[in-house]
């Protein structure tokens, strides 16, 4: 705001106050991964990664192919168990409570997550969007949780009429939202995104971007991009992890602007990477 | 599809525009201290000129978020250009108004050296500018900024006119050597301000038709 | 030079005629053995025979109902009995096998592919026929149905394997454990695969002769229940093919026809149900 402790009006009166810079810090945080290491087998992935998830906030994970981002993410549901011989020590919480500690099926209902590709099941659109609620005991009748789920998705006008049809008969860019759909359907508290705009033409892109920064005042979210525009427009922090390591971990248009680290600026700069 | 990044440069517009009516108003006050002998007025333009400055700063930190975060293209882009671009006209208008006003502080040590004719006029045509550049900004109104950039001519043979006309004054009687100096340095000023809501009309036609009419001259190809 | 290319291209054409001939009489192999069945065998194929018990010796007309109802019983037992079991150990191998483990349970199932039926048979002989003193409907299902296991459980491991991991990742990720997503998603999504796998064993074991010869053995009447020795299309052809009588001898051709068109059709409806699968998981 200007000041204006010398005049007798408020010269800004009127005016929407202006957002200041957000720090990590200041944040109620949602998940927090402290002193994260990760092996596969002999080889270690991830080297002491300590970072902070804010609640209702967007953060994103970038940095070159094989630096660990979509490892990172995978954690943040167990995914990693998945793998044989994958390893890990150190501490990830979600609202304070260790997320090792407790079922892991149970807990995964919380954490909604999205791939690379779009996966839909085998099924209709509408058996896609009502597995979780089906597999968790739905408390509302499931016929509100999908067009609900659909239409945070941004999908619901498309396909309200074809809610019977397969699921592959959607273009890629519609099984995308629908996995979204699908994922926010068990009303998760974080929704993890693995590159989700991979293997999507541009229009369906900005589509899904639009869909995020809308669904983030309900939603915690964590995307992994290899697209660091794409963490740009749509993210409020933003980490650089580089070989294993979190390089840099800043508000976006901090660390969009003016880097800490030289070679986080050597990244998002296009000089390597 | 709405982009969430409109809601930035819609807030980016808000701003400056604030800002623009923050710089006609210590305009219209340097002057109206000038010209209804109220040195109070002339006070307030240079209390108020930190306000400006503190949103030129905030507006460029704006303008290089949004070009960071954001890969403008075409009319977004030239959008954000052309706000930079105004937001450094606006803060210098603020300067030319806080020379005005101190102009009018040593002018009122003086008693009137002439009624004044062509000041409250070049003044209204000056502020005049300002106004349609900025709302021809607001409504993307190609038209409204070609009329700023005509006025331009009217400006300049006023501060001509008053050059003449003071220095008349001056050779006839050196008591008034300092305030006529000073009022010509005035009109000075404001030229220079109509010069700058120049600048501001052809950024707006910039913006909105892709098209560069500054230099006339200057073969682009 | 032009001598080589000559050469060349006799050679070609030499290699491409050889090929071709050798692609046509594998096709008409098939056609002829058709033909032949058809011309032996097609005026046998009559009301009668679908619907009569077989004639007494020395006695024209009659049918071969009760093998047929004898094959049909022994085929669905045999499936009951190979099915489940081949499924749930794919099931096993593809998604939770271990390395040793996994190893085992693949190798003894491509060796127990290639046993021959003959001691297949010899082993339900000796588990189900011996200590009971009889034949039965059970002892032959028993041996098909063995036969069916290592079909079914290596085309239930390639086809659950050809199912992207992202899908039962996505399952897992809402919540399902892991039973839940292999029953809920994986096994759907390969289910066309699969069946195919199951008609693909059943039209293997539907002409098989020689397990059958000392388990389900023969009947000339109806065989009530499953615990009675049962006539069925593959031994009714054995037992009337060396037998001396003309009347026999076209039936037994007939009974071929009759089996040749089941494996046809199994294989078409196979066929069928794969490539719809197909162009749903394309689109």
């Amino acid at each position: 705001m200007p000041s204006t402790a010398n005049s007798s009006v408020s010269l800004a009166a009127g005016l929407p106050a202006s957002p200041g810079r957000e720090l990590a810090g200041e944040h109620s945080m949602r998940m927090n991964i402290s002193k994260l290491n990760f092996y596969y087998g002999e080889k270690q992935v991830l080297f002491d990664i300590s970072l902070g998830v804010a609640a209702a906030r967007l953060t994103a994970l970038i940095g070159p192919s094989g630096c660990g981002k979509s490892t990172l993410l995978r954690t943040l549901n167990r995914m990693h168990e998945t793998v044989r011989n994958a390893r890990l020590d150190g501490e990830i919480t979600l609202d304070g409570q260790s997320i090792f500690l407790q079922d892991v099926t149970q807990f995964r209902r919380r954490i909604g997550m999205v791939f690379q590709k779009p996966n839909p099941f085998p099924k209709s659109i509408f058996d896609n969007v009502a597995y979780g609620p089906r597999i968790n005991g739905a408390s509302r009748p499931l016929s509100d949780v999908v067009e609900a789920s659909l239409r945070r998705a941004a999908l619901w006008d498309e396909v309200k009429d074809q809610l019977h049809k397969s699921a592959y008969e959607l273009s890629g860019g519609q099984q995308q939202r629908l996995c979204i759909a699908r994922a926010l359907a068990v009303e998760p508290e974080v929704l993890l995104l693995d590159e989700p705009c991979s293997a999507l033409d541009p229009i369906s892109t900005a589509k899904v971007e639009e869909l995020l920064v809308q669904l983030k005042s309900s939603c915690t979210i964590v995307i992994v991009t290899h697209n660091m525009q794409q963490a740009a427009r749509v993210s409020d922090f933003t980490a650089f992890l580089l070989n294993g390591s979190l390089i840099e971990f800043s508000p976006t248009p901090q660390l969009f602007t003016t880097p800490a680290d030289s070679r986080t600026e050597a990244y998002i700069t296009g000089r390597f990477g | 599809m709405e982009r969430h990044f409109e809601k930035d440069l819609n807030e980016l517009k808000e701003r400056l525009l604030w800002m623009g009516g923050l710089a006609e108003r210590a305009v219209h006050q340097a002057v109206q201290a000038v010209l209804n002998a109220d040195e109070q007025i002339a006070q307030r333009v240079l209390a108020e000129e930190t306000a400006i400055n503190e949103m030129q700063i905030e507006i460029d930190d704006r303008v290089v978020h949004v070009l960071a975060l954001h890969q403008l293209m075409a009319v977004d882009l030239r959008f954000v250009l052309a706000v930079s671009r105004i937001n450094n006209d606006l803060e210098r208008i603020g300067d030319q108004a806080v020379n005005i006003a101190q102009a009018a502080q040593r002018i009122l040590r003086h008693p009137r050296v002439k009624p004044y004719v062509d000041l409250p006029k070049m003044s209204e045509i000056v502020e005049g500018m300002m106004r349609d550049a900025l709302n021809a900004l607001v409504r993307r109104d190609v038209v409204l900024a070609q009329s700023v950039l005509s006025r331009d001519d009217q400006v300049d043979n006023l501060r001509d006119q008053i050059f003449r006309e003071l220095l008349t004054y001056m050779m006839g009687d050196s008591s008034v050597v300092y305030p006529a100096f000073d009022l010509i340095l005035m009109a000075k000023n404001l030229e220079r301000i109509g010069d700058h809501a120049t600048n501001i009309a052809e950024d707006v036609i910039y913006f909105v038709q892709g098209r560069d009419v500054r230099h006339p001259a200057v073969d682009r190809r | 030079m032009t001598a080589r290319v000559l050469w060349r291209k006799s050679l070609s054409a030499v290699m491409l005629s050889l090929t071709g001939v050798c692609a046509f009489v594998a096709v008409s192999v098939l056609f002829l053995i058709l033909g032949y069945l058809v011309i032996h065998g097609g005026r046998s194929v009559n009301w009668d025979f679908f619907t009569k018990l077989p004639a007494p010796v020395g006695e024209l007309g009659g049918g071969m109902a009760n093998a047929i109802l004898g094959s049909a019983k022994l085929l669905a037992l045999a499936s009951l009995i190979g099915v489940p079991l081949g499924l749930l150990g794919g099931v096993y191998l593809a998604e939770f096998g271990g390395h040793a483990a996994g190893f085992v349970v693949r190798y003894a199932a491509d060796l127990l592919n290639g046993t021959p039926s003959i001691v297949i048979g010899i082993f339900a002989y000796a588990l189900l026929v011996l200590p009971f003193k009889h034949f039965s409907t059970f002892s032959g299902a028993f041996a098909l149905g063995i036969m069916m296991i290592p079909i079914t459980l290596r085309s239930t491991e390639e086809f659950l394997r050809a199912v992207p991991l992202a899908l039962r990742e996505g399952a897992l990720a809402l919540g399902a454990s892991k039973w839940r997503a292999i029953l809920t998603v994986v096994l759907p999504a390969a289910y066309r695969g699969i069946l195919t796998a199951v008609l693909l064993a059943l039209a293997r074991v539907a002409g098989e002769t020689a397990p059958l010869l000392f388990t389900a053995f023969s009947n000339r009447f109806w065989s009530p229940g499953w615990n009675q020795p049962t006539a069925s299309l593959p031994v009714m052809i054995y037992t009337y093919a060396v037998s001396p009588y003309d009347d026999w001898h076209r039936q037994a051709w007939a009974a071929g026809l009759l089996l040749l068109g089941l494996v046809l059709v199994i294989n078409l409806l196979a066929r069928v149900v794969l490539s719809r699968g197909a162009a749903v998981r394309r689109s």
